[in-house]
């Protein structure tokens, strides 16, 4: 449990870091070197509410993993803002993506196969849902196979329950 | 805690015994009640250099790892009989042991043709059971050596002798995130002589041996999808079985040979297939929106498979023909990947018990429903029995790497199967070989 607070503090702290990062470049993105001439000296501009939402977005749009509890399919609430992000590009660029469904090592192989499609299937119903067409979403299931980290520990357990989104 | 499960226990068996009293006359067949001390004396060989395998050493392995002998140490032997003419009962009685293993090797000059003449001495009734001769090459002196514990194993206990069997399991070598070097091996059943059947960058799973033993199943990703095959030992030639969109997984192989029960999810839900190698034909048989998977034989007609139908995973039964389904498992909240020995009266599971977090592999009467946890690691998978359901080996992990454990069924009997790999996965027995 405390790993996946951890989980959830670090993924909010990657995001920030990609926020910060893009507003601290803000200046930088308007006009190329440009300095905003309503600024006065020693003046930095805040972001403009649009530029937060793009950033946000850019953030959103880099969280291509979705993590799920012990034999649990069901979605986290931060999964879907992320979904969202992913629905919004798929619907406009019509690509094919993969859904990777992955579980931890715990318990038989041949069920976990099938649990790691059911988690990557909780994944493909969404974003159906949010308009995208099954037809983009190919799902693989690769259940305790491909761990993305090594070890038997709740932290490394937490971090193969997932679902990544390859492009 | 510990303190009160031991004085239970003890209170059980003191129960136990006096029950046992009561009843009078009870026949204990040998070999169940306790492991049996048997020597096996090292076998005399007259050569110049040393034989390149302890036969003597493996035997003794092998009947150990029944659980129904306690091989008794060379070390401490007083005489080194090499044929039943120079057993002195005298000398094993008083260490105890009850039977005595003794032999003489010959190699045929100018041959490679080796010849092991072998008795089994019975120090309780100071008689030889058996004398008999096994021979093969230089290359098969571990084979005879097994061939020589089957018919020692049988001789005392009845039952016919599994050692001379083969392993499949899959060997992961991991280099980094993304590559891993997945092979197939096939080694003796205690893990020597493996060899490679295949190899792939991709996982390779649930290899499952024919009960012709000449052709095995296994699921392999090499094609970046999970695809079902069928593979000629002998010959190496491959048949690509399924390749259905979405999971096509945990084949087995019906008693017959001819059928092959497996998981396709190609109508949306993990569900339970038979196909008709034959002519392919392909036959659903579960139809639930849960997670069907792992079909295991019964018979012909009934396969038992892993379902979370009623929110955990538990094993049910089914009929293949008229559809009627029975759950098996009641104890413990994770029961999954059944396997049945032969004789269909018991299975073995992956099992987790209420209350705790370990996940250990159990046995289950099925006549009576009693429940048995048999190994003592805790995150136990793939269960695999030996032909005639004296062992089992799974596996396990430790210090983060898989390996193979072998368990006696009457859990007396423990080790690991010795490797050269560092992370093995999905052992299968495969049935009694020619």
């Amino acid at each position: 449990m405390q790993v996946i607070k951890f989980g959830k503090f670090a993924a909010l702290v990657v995001a920030m870091g990609v926020i910060v990062g893009c507003s601290s470049k803000g200046g930088d993105t308007g006009g190329t070197g440009a300095v905003d001439p309503n600024a006065g000296a020693g003046y930095t501009t805040p972001a403009s509410s649009g530029d937060d939402m793009s950033s946000e977005e850019a953030a959103l749009r880099a969280v291509t993993t979705f993590y799920f509890e012990l034999d649990s399919a069901e979605l986290k609430p931060e999964a879907t803002r992320a979904l969202d992000v992913h629905a919004k590009d798929l619907r406009a660029a019509g690509n094919r993506v993969v859904l990777e469904g992955h579980t931890d090592e715990r318990g038989s192989r041949e069920y976990n196969m099938a649990l790691g499609e059911r988690r990557a299937a909780a994944v493909q119903r969404y974003l159906a849902g949010q308009g995208v067409s099954p037809s983009q979403l190919e799902l693989v299931s690769y259940g305790e196979e491909k761990p993305a980290a090594m070890g038997s520990s709740e932290e490394a357990w937490a971090q193969n329950r997932r679902v990544e989104l390859r492009k | 805690m510990k303190m009160l499960k031991i004085w239970l226990t003890a209170f059980a068996l003191l129960l136990v015994t006096q029950n046992l009293y009561a009843q009078g006359a009870i026949e204990i067949t040998r070999g169940t009640d306790k492991a049996s001390p048997i020597a096996v004396v090292p076998f005399g060989w007259q050569g110049g250099t040393p034989l390149p395998e302890d036969m003597a050493e493996i035997v003794a392995n092998d009947l150990r790892n029944s659980g129904m002998f306690a091989p008794f140490d060379r070390r401490n032997m007083l005489s080194t009989p090499t044929q039943a003419s120079e057993i002195f009962p005298r000398d094993w009685r008083i260490l105890g042991v009850e039977y005595v293993v003794a032999g003489q090797i010959n190699a045929d000059p100018g041959s490679d043709q080796y010849r092991l003449q072998f008795s089994l001495y019975s120090v309780v009734r100071e008689e030889v059971l058996m004398t008999r001769t096994v021979s093969g090459t230089r290359s098969q002196l571990r084979d005879m050596a097994h061939h020589l514990s089957d018919q020692v194993f049988e001789e005392i206990t009845g039952i016919k002798g599994a050692f001379n069997t083969k392993l499949l399991y899959v060997a992961a070598e991991r280099f980094s995130v993304d590559n891993t070097r997945f092979t197939l091996q096939r080694s003796d059943y205690d893990g020597a002589r493996a060899v490679t059947l295949l190899q792939s960058r991709e996982p390779i799973l649930t290899p499952s041996y024919a009960p012709d033993g000449q052709r095995i199943a296994y699921v392999s990703f090499e094609s970046g999808r999970p695809e079902i095959f069928v593979h000629y030992i002998q010959t190496g030639r491959r048949e690509r079985i399924t390749s259905f969109e979405g999971l096509n997984g945990a084949p087995s192989w019906s008693p017959d040979g001819e059928r092959l029960a497996f998981v396709l999810s190609r109508d949306g839900n993990p569900e339970i297939y038979v196909m008709e190698l034959a002519n392919k034909q392909l036959r659903r048989i579960t139809n639930h929106f849960a997670i069907d998977t792992e079909p295991d034989w019964l018979d012909a007609n009934t396969i038992v498979f892993t379902s979370d139908r009623g929110g955990r995973p538990q094993i049910y039964k089914q009929n293949i023909n008229t559809g009627v389904t029975e759950r098996l498992t009641f104890v413990g909240n994770y029961n999954a990947n059944a396997k049945l020995s032969v004789d269909g009266r018991t299975m073995v599971m992956v099992h987790r018990q209420e209350g705790t977090r370990n996940f250990q592999i159990a046995i289950q009467d099925l006549e009576r429903g009693n429940l048995r946890v048999l190994t003592e690691t805790s995150l136990d998978e793939s269960p695999t029995v030996s032909p005639n359901g004296v062992m089992l080996i799974y596996a396990t992990r430790q210090q983060g790497r898989g390996v193979l454990m072998l368990v006696s069924t009457n859990g007396r009997a423990r080790s690991v199967i010795p490797t050269q790999f560092t992370d093995l996965r999905v052992p299968s027995w495969s049935p009694y070989l020619p």
